[in-house]
């Protein structure tokens, strides 16, 4: 380099600076609703430690976290809640769907329970597992911090390019007059639906 | 207070023909008609000793096997002082899917009709407040009703969706 600059001075783009500074001290929120939230409780406590990764900042506001967990099923009722949250953190702010439940709905595909947060909510990063091992959360973490790296941008403009929704359309027609009806388990076979 | 004995004072206050009664193991249980409810409610809690109103619920027996009626409706009872228990059945069919409030015996009985209400839309006249316990106010279902398909007629996608730019 022919530039004379003194050897204390660092020159670099102004978005890798933004990408390192805010990868390496992310802020999560913790949406627990469910098992997931113990091994969140876990992830962030002295054994497996999440302040190695500078996220173990859990703050309850959404207004100071750039993170968001969530950890555990959302019901219908919670989905509201969950979704002005989501409005109510700053930018630049990322999403974690911790588990089957945040990710699908998991085993409970009942008139409740939203089949996954990421029809309703973007979403960064998926962790699979029911629930998922403190390791599968630090290891989401580290790909979010990847993701970060890679793609982050000073100004959020990579946000700005997600403009489509991005979980799976609803196209399910339930049809009318279904009927669950109890076995007769007196001969021991199901009796006849409709 | 033995069961026969509990019989025998409800059939000298009622008659003999309002009400019939089954045990299983431990179960003791009374059968009666809707409209007798409140009155045998209130014999039992303050001529019987069952002070205690520990549960009130329903199930809905669409199609089930040999069934004559469509829900039937249980209150739980306690005797504090002895442990006894005994339950009252009943049964109701649409359209008339009212009976009697036991708040005005129980406090206690206010979340658990409202539950009751909320699941099976059986409605507890006389209740002060009988709306939805659990589930949204705007829901219009009964989701324990067994017409109602399990995965619900979509309410559970009837959401805004937020995308990333506009968030």
């Amino acid at each position: 380099m022919a530039l004379d600059i003194p050897e204390n001075v660092v020159l670099s783009k102004l978005d890798v600076i933004a990408n390192w500074v805010r990868s390496n001290s992310l802020w999560p929120m913790p949406f627990a609703t469910a098992c997931c939230g113990i091994e969140l409780m876990a992830t962030g406590a002295s054994k497996h430690d999440l302040a190695r990764f500078g996220a173990e900042v859990m703050r309850f506001s959404p207004r100071q976290c750039d993170l968001m967990i969530v950890a555990g099923r959302v019901v219908m009722k919670m989905l509201p809640v969950l979704q002005r949250i989501w409005l109510q953190m700053p930018e630049p702010k990322w999403c974690i769907s911790m588990g089957a439940c945040a990710s699908s709905g998991g085993v409970f595909d009942t008139y409740a329970v939203v089949q996954g947060i990421d029809r309703f909510i973007p979403v960064d990063m998926y962790v699979p597992g029911c629930p998922p091992r403190p390791e599968q959360l630090i290891q989401s973490i580290v790909d979010l911090q990847e993701k970060i790296t890679k793609t982050g941008t000073l100004w959020g403009t990579e946000f700005n390019q997600r403009t489509a929704p991005e979980g799976p359309r609803v196209n399910e027609t339930i049809p009318a007059g279904v009927i669950v009806a109890p076995g007769d388990y007196s001969k021991s076979k199901r009796i006849s639906l409709n | 207070m033995p069961f026969d004995t509990l019989q025998s004072s409800l059939r000298e206050r009622f008659g003999s023909d309002s009400f019939t009664t089954s045990e299983f193991r431990d179960n003791r249980r009374i059968h009666l008609q809707p409209g007798r409810v409140f009155d045998f409610l209130k014999f039992l809690k303050e001529n019987a000793g069952f002070d205690l109103l520990f549960e009130i619920t329903a199930a809905d027996y669409l199609k089930y096997p040999n069934a004559r009626d469509r829900f039937g409706v249980v209150w739980g009872l306690a005797n504090t002082a002895t442990g006894e228990r005994v339950f009252l059945r009943t049964f109701v069919n649409e359209p008339d899917l009212t009976l009697p409030s036991a708040f005005p015996l129980w406090k206690g009985a206010d979340w658990l009709e409202r539950e009751v209400y909320d699941m099976y839309g059986i409605v507890f006249e006389g209740h002060p407040n009988l709306k939805r316990i659990l589930m949204p106010e705007a829901y219009t279902s009964f989701p324990l009703r067994k017409d109602y398909p399990l995965r619900g007629r979509g309410e559970r996608h009837n959401f805004p969706v937020i995308t990333r730019a506009e968030s």
